[in-house]
């Protein structure tokens, strides 16, 4: 046969197979155990723990079977694996659609038979018995060679490099689609508000990237800044009644100014130290925001924030006396939506501000120190870079951006509480700008939809969101470290050469 | 002691790390529009000097003047970046430090960041894409050119300077050096790991720096053959003492530097403390 290899003849090792497989299922037992096992829910009278064993037994013994398949795979035995994992898909996608082939009873006992029980997860389950059939069927073709690693790193770098470049082509194909979204049909009242949602934690997002992806200072504690901008705006707005759009630079100022004040003493830290000491600043914002009672209400919060108006003109049914508002004036009939569609439009234009500002200021002297920075702080010195003052700026300019996107967030749900800006919120930013692949404008864009997006449009992947979260930055430090689509655009290229220069102009000095 | 202008005067330079005394009371003078070389086994203390020279090191003792057109700068007393920046002392690293990421070009044109930056008022003009910005952008790229020209790296220009082959990535750094339009450039063993080739090609561009140029260079190496032909000036270091100073018929004929350097060419790629055990047995 043609496909016979050194690797057919070389028996199983089955200690390593064992033992590799076992202790991922222990892992998975051990993660599993309280995070799945059990489950608090709202019985009448109050709260209630049911447990779900069954459900952790069936994870940890996918766990040992999927690692085993690995396994095998990686010793030259994909026939196995293929005989194995094909007729489970086969079997798992029939129970799926078994409604459509058997009766309603006889489906009802099939559908038993899926692993969880839970839809989105069992369809996760087909996938990966899919994929393992598929690769076991590569395997097999191939006679065991699989890809090295530098391999795979090549091929990711010119995908990362394609999508970039196709990001000229999607970046506007993406931007009509959003710009056209809340007038497609399917587009209700839900669709816009995960929309809204999605576009926020892009421009966050963006923000981010400054300080993360170009800068390279990682920062734990963005949500420091999202929520001084959030509270500049609802407390200026309360206390001296100001519009939301007089307010918005404002915001976005003081959010710049923490970003000074924190910047100043910690910026000479690095790495892990910078991004501790990031994380404890933005916890310290939430427990000031928290207990200081008289200034921000503490735990209950600030309501009644007011809303958006178009050109002040409010999105009310029945306006005060003497104000008119956005239907009447353009002599529409009242719909409610009509201000979310605002909403939209107005996180729309501030991220796509966010962007456009980044990559203009990635092309400009603090841009390209700020990425120097990231490549190597002594060579930059060397070459009279002031690192202090060009952190400083990186740092704060996306505090800025986040203040920005803090007031739209206190503006669109017309109240706040500290609550909103705990560390998760940080983490997700963070992670969406990590897993978009540091530094890549199009990568947030398809890294938040991916995070934020699709866990609500599926309500019920939102329990497993956070698992989601750590499985996927788990697999992107093992598999691409520098995120899915990092590719590094140059931001400037020597131009030709005039055709009457001499070769070497004996110009300079 | 030096024939020239001076342009950098060290004065009883001393550095101590700990109980290690790196640096030993050192004093010399590197001239203006020559070649001044710092030679000495490894582990005698060069790296060490340029160190203290531009700002990575707070000496211990010891007085840096550079004697620059705009005054003179006491280098131990100003901040790190600001040596580079006002004094213009550019330097390049034993273990090159470029941005590995980064074109060669944007390698070349982040050494005239202060330039840019001042043409972008502070950014705020670059974001307004006005023409002061452009036009500084386009001199810098020129400048950017000609020294790619000069180190026969122009098509390499839209490269990841990391992706250079090691000699390339050797003359890169200096290239960068220059973009910033030093007073004094110092390199610190610039021809190591270079093939005998690239080692000439490399001794042909530092004089062109220094006749063309005109300035004064700073030059560590611990190969006495490869800075013998360009040096105008050599201070050897043993052990963080100055052992001798001179030109190099001076130098190579000093009894001093006969035996703790010349005498024991074998030694030199033994690590210091095997070679310094050996000279004790001696
Ligand atoms: N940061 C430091 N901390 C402690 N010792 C150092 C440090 N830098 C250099 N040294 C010591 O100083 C001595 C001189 O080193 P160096 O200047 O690098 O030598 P050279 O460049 O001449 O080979 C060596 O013994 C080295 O171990
Ligand atoms: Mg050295």
């Amino acid at each position: 046969m043609a496909g016979e290899t050194s690797a057919d003849h070389t028996p199983i090792d089955a200690q390593e197979l064992f033992k590799e497989a076992g202790a991922t299922a222990l892992v998975v037992f051990a993660l599993c155990f309280s995070l799945v096992g059990f489950k608090t829910e709202d019985v009448p009278g109050g709260l209630d723990i049911i447990t779900r064993f069954d459900d952790v037994l069936v994870a940890t013994a996918l766990a040992f079977i999927g690692r085993a398949a690995l396994v095998l795979l990686r010793q030259g035995y994909p026939l196995p694996v293929l005989a194995t994992a094909l007729p489970v898909t086969i079997l798992l996608i029939v129970l799926h659609f078994s409604d459509a082939v058997f009766s309603t009873d006889t489906a009802a006992v099939l559908k038993r038979f899926l692993p969880f029980g839970a839809p989105v997860i069992d369809w996760l389950v087909t996938i990966l018995a899919a994929v393992f059939a598929i690769r076991a069927a590569i395997a097999r073709q191939r006679a065991g060679s699989t890809m090295t690693t530098e391999e795979r790193e090549k091929a990711m770098d010119r995908i990362g490099a394609r999508v970039q470049r196709a990001a000229r082509i999607l970046g506007p194909l993406i931007l009509g689609f959003a710009i056209i979204l809340p007038f497609l049909p399917m587009a209700d009242r839900r669709i816009l508000d995960i929309a809204i949602l999605v576009v926020t934690y892009i421009m966050l997002g963006w923000g981010l990237n400054i300080v993360v992806g170009l800068a390279g200072l990682l920062d734990l504690g963005y949500v420091a800044f999202y929520a001084v901008g959030a509270y500049s705006y609802a407390l200026l707005a309360q206390h001296y009644d100001l519009g939301f759009w007089v307010c918005l630079p404002f915001a976005g100022l003081m959010a710049a100014t923490a970003g000074i004040i924190l910047g100043f003493p910690v910026l000479r830290l690095r790495g892990d130290y910078l991004a501790i000491v990031t994380l404890g600043f933005g916890e310290m914002i939430r427990i000031i925001l928290l207990n200081w009672y008289e200034f921000t209400k503490g735990p209950d919060g600030l309501s009644g924030i007011p809303r958006p108006t178009f050109f002040g003109l409010p999105f009310t049914r029945s306006p005060p006396e003497g104000v008119e508002t956005f239907h009447s004036f353009f002599n529409l009939a009242y719909s409610p939506t009509d201000r979310i569609i605002f909403l939209y439009y107005v996180i729309l234009v501030m991220a796509l501000a966010t962007n456009l500002f980044t990559l203009r200021i990635r092309k400009l002297p603090v841009g390209r120190a700020w990425e120097a920075l990231r490549e190597d702080e002594i060579a930059c010195r060397s070459l009279g870079i002031n690192p202090r003052n060009t952190k400083l700026t990186a740092f704060s300019i996306g505090a800025m951006f986040g203040g920005f996107g803090g007031s739209f967030f206190a503006t669109r749900q017309g109240f706040i509480s500290p609550e909103s800006f705990t560390f998760i919120e940080s983490a997700v930013i963070l992670a969406i700008v990590v897993l978009g692949g540091m530094g890549s404008q199009i990568g947030v864009v398809f890294a938040a939809i991916l995070l934020i997006g699709l866990p609500e449009i599926f309500r019920e992947l939102h329990q497993y969101r956070m698992l989601a979260f750590g499985a996927a930055m788990v697999l992107i430090m093992v598999w691409r470290p520098q995120g899915l689509l990092a590719h590094r655009e140059p931001t400037l290229h020597l131009p030709e050469r005039p055709p009457d220069a001499p070769r070497v102009a004996g110009a300079a000095k | 002691m030096s024939a020239g202008t001076p342009l950098l005067g060290v004065e009883h330079l001393t550095m101590r790390f700990g109980g290690l005394l790196a640096i030993d009371d050192v004093s010399f003078e590197a001239a203006d529009k020559k070649i001044t070389a710092i030679i000495g086994p490894n582990g005698a203390g060069k790296t060490t000097v340029f160190n203290c020279l531009t700002g990575f090191y707070q000496p211990t003792i010891g007085r840096l003047t550079l004697h620059h057109p705009k005054g003179d700068f006491l280098l131990e007393r100003i901040e790190g970046y600001r040596i580079a920046k006002d004094a213009g002392v550019a330097r390049t690293f034993q273990n090159i430090r470029l941005f590995p990421r980064m074109t060669v070009l944007e390698n070349l044109v982040l050494a005239q960041h202060n330039v840019l930056m001042r043409a972008s008022r502070y950014t705020f003009a670059g974001l307004l894409g006005m023409k002061v910005y452009r036009d500084a952008e386009a001199k810098a790229v020129e400048l950017a050119r000609y020294w790619l020209d000069k180190v026969a790296l122009t098509e390499q220009a839209d490269w990841e300077a990391g992706n250079l082959p090691y000699g390339d990535q050797r003359r890169l750094e200096i290239a960068r050096a220059m973009c910033i339009e030093p007073t004094i450039l110092c390199l610190d063993e610039p021809a190591a790991g270079l093939n005998p080739r690239e080692s000439a090609v490399l001794n042909e561009l530092l004089l062109f720096i220094r006749d063309e140029h005109e300035i004064g260079l700073l030059l560590v190496e611990h190969d006495m053959s490869v800075v013998m032909g360009i040096s105008d000036h050599i201070v050897v270091l043993d052990y963080g003492r100055k052992i001798a100073d001179g030109t190099p018929d001076e130098v190579r004929r000093d009894p001093a530097v006969i035996r703790a350097y010349l005498g024991e060419e074998d030694d030199e790629e033994l690590p210091p403390e095997v070679a310094r055990d050996l000279d004790e047995l001696r």
